[in-house]
């Protein structure tokens, strides 16, 4: 029985995978925890005090409103790191891809099982955050386990375009930049923190317009069981892919004008 | 009795079409040509190689066999097949052996291996099984379990090469395969590579290593500068661009030149280098007493038999590795 070539490239990733999990789940599961008891109990207890606060927060507390923007934030942040030192890796330093180029092996097959690389580590680290999330009563349900895919759909939506970017570095300059000024502004403004209407109209725009917003909104919605219609749900999920497929399509370029020179 | 047409081979009976069949190609980068139009077959058994310094095309010309390089001008052909268009047929057929390392460092070198073999769509099961042979054959099995970053540079080259063996390759193709490694790891290397040559298995290999070309290659292509300068058997080429031996005399540093009037005359011809003179001849020996006769003083003397050294010295003027 013949697989599918990408699934055979996933294959790789996961054996190099095998010997790392460990440490990589411990990580994913503390650091949304740190952020939890800061922000959700901490920040949370004086937030929860003021009505109006807990009004444009939808009536949630605090944590239960913090808990399902770390869903998306974190697979953001994973899906990021995994399309970029790793890319360059596999590309200049490891060379897999190369090696993979010898072999039949496309462009198309590395692309492909990078994307299932993507939802497959988002997925991890999202069902990490979602079990560190059910040991706080106020955010507990089962909403959360609705909330990991949207939240690997923001790993997508972010970590390919990404991945195309990094198919075209030689050197890793650029990355410690991407997370400084790209990243983390978009960890705190993409919604997972406050609703973006409380920010002026500007910049409230822009977070509109990144993936991340839409995929804090769908992860919330879905774990809070809040109003959500499905015209608003499908327009989000429409978005995220969108930019998962025209990094894709990037990427796809890019690597065959890389890889077969 | 069986009469299938589309099994039958092409062509005229007896005469068997070349694996590699290459006609004015060319690759330029930009501006920059690397391959400037060359031609050359490469036939079923064959070794054949591309001898030339580095930057001269070498490498390019072995990624347009690999099909990981576009062509930009000419015709080629591998099994009769177009790589433009049968780039995953080809490559299904190849064996690779490029020249930097890309093995996979956190993995075994069994591990490496069989997911190699996986990428060939071989079954879990059997490329385990063929691992298993392969690290025998290039003396590995005792390692098979160990991690590939504390190998040795020699043992990684032999990895890549058991990798580069796992999809059963009509053609391996090898990019520099002993460059870096000490004088032991090498001769080990053209051993088993010597093996396979005698399996059958067809071998096409570039180097800038006059030696490695004489041990392995039943043909080769002097390249210079994206050309092809001179073709044939290594004995073949010898025999037609260098005389039987050679006279080598040095003299004190910087008094080489002033010393050069000594070789004028001599034999054939000579060659002035910045540490000695060459003097081609068919007897060393006695030309080397005329020298002495003629009043010559050189610090020291040597008679050998002429290498490829010398044909690509007199081809290009150049030597092989600056």
């Amino acid at each position: 029985m013949s697989t599918p070539a990408s699934l055979r490239v996933f294959e790789w990733k996961l054996l190099v995978y095998r010997r790392v999990w460990r440490s990589n789940i411990v990580t994913s599961f503390l650091q949304p925890m740190l952020y939890l008891l800061a922000m959700g109990l901490g920040v949370g207890s004086l937030i929860n005090k003021n009505p109006a606060s807990s009004q444009t927060l939808g009536n949630l507390p605090y944590v239960a409103f913090v808990a399902p923007g770390l869903l998306a934030t974190t697979a953001m942040m994973v899906a990021s790191i995994e399309s970029m030192w790793p890319v360059i890796d596999a590309l200049m330093w490891g060379r897999q891809y190369e090696a993979m180029s010898a072999t039949p092996i496309e462009a198309t097959d590395i692309v492909a099982s990078h994307a299932m690389w993507i939802l497959f580590r988002s997925g991890i680290a999202a069902i990490t955050v979602a079990a560190a999330m059910a040991l706080f009563p106020d955010v507990r349900s089962w909403g959360l386990i609705a909330a990991v895919p949207a939240a690997m759909l923001s790993g997508l939506a972010f970590g390919m375009p990404l991945a195309a970017w990094s198919v075209t570095r030689t050197r890793e300059m650029s990355f410690p930049v991407i997370q400084r000024f790209i990243i983390t502004p978009l960890f705190l403004f993409g919604g997972a923190f406050f609703p973006l209407s409380q920010l002026p109209l500007v910049i409230r725009w822009f977070g509109y317009t990144t993936p991340l917003w839409h995929g804090v909104e769908l992860c919330r919605a879905w774990a809070t069981g809040s109003s959500l219609g499905a015209l608003a749900a499908l327009a989000h999920i429409a978005y995220l892919l969108l930019w998962a497929a025209v990094g894709m399509f990037l990427m796809r370029r890019l690597a065959q004008r890389r890889l077969f020179a | 009795m069986s009469a299938n047409p589309t099994h039958r081979t092409s062509g005229a009976p007896g005469i068997r079409e070349p694996l590699i069949h290459a006609e004015g190609l060319v690759k330029k980068f930009g501006a920059f040509t690397a391959v400037d139009g060359i031609d050359f077959d490469v036939q079923p058994g064959e070794a054949f190689g591309f001898l030339g310094p580095n930057g001269a095309g070498k490498s390019s010309t072995m990624r347009m066999i690999g099909c990981t390089s576009p062509i930009s001008g000419g015709t080629l052909r591998l099994f009769g097949l177009d790589p433009a268009t049968h780039g995953r047929e080809i490559r299904k057929r190849l064996g690779v052996v490029p020249q930097l390392d890309s093995l996979d460092s956190e993995l075994t070198v069994e591990e490496n291996l069989i997911i190699y073999g996986r990428y060939f769509d071989l079954s879990r099961a059997e490329a385990r099984r063929r691992a298993g042979e392969l690290l025998e054959f290039v003396q590995l099995s005792d390692r098979a379990k160990s991690r590939v970053e504390p190998l040795s540079g020699g043992m990684k080259r032999r990895v890549t090469i058991a990798r580069s063996l796992i999809n059963q390759p009509d053609l391996l193709l090898l990019d520099e395969p002993t460059t870096g490694l000490d004088p032991q790891a090498r001769h080990i290397l053209w051993d088993r590579l010597y093996r396979l040559k005698q399996q059958g298995v067809t071998l096409v290999l570039t180097t800038h290593y006059m030696d490695e070309a004489e041990q392995l290659c039943d043909r080769l292509v002097v390249m210079d500068a994206g050309r092809i300068a001179a073709e044939g058997s290594p004995r073949r080429l010898i025999e037609q661009h260098a005389t039987r031996e050679v006279l080598e005399l040095r003299f004190p540093a910087g008094a080489n030149a002033e010393n050069e009037h000594f070789a004028i005359g001599l034999g054939e011809r000579h060659e002035l280098l910045p540490d000695r003179v060459l003097v081609y001849v068919n007897d060393g020996d006695q030309a080397l007493a005329s020298v002495i006769a003629a009043g010559a003083k050189p610090e020291s003397a040597l008679v050998r038999r002429s290498t490829l050294e010398d044909v690509f010295l007199h081809l290009t003027g150049r030597t092989l590795v600056e």
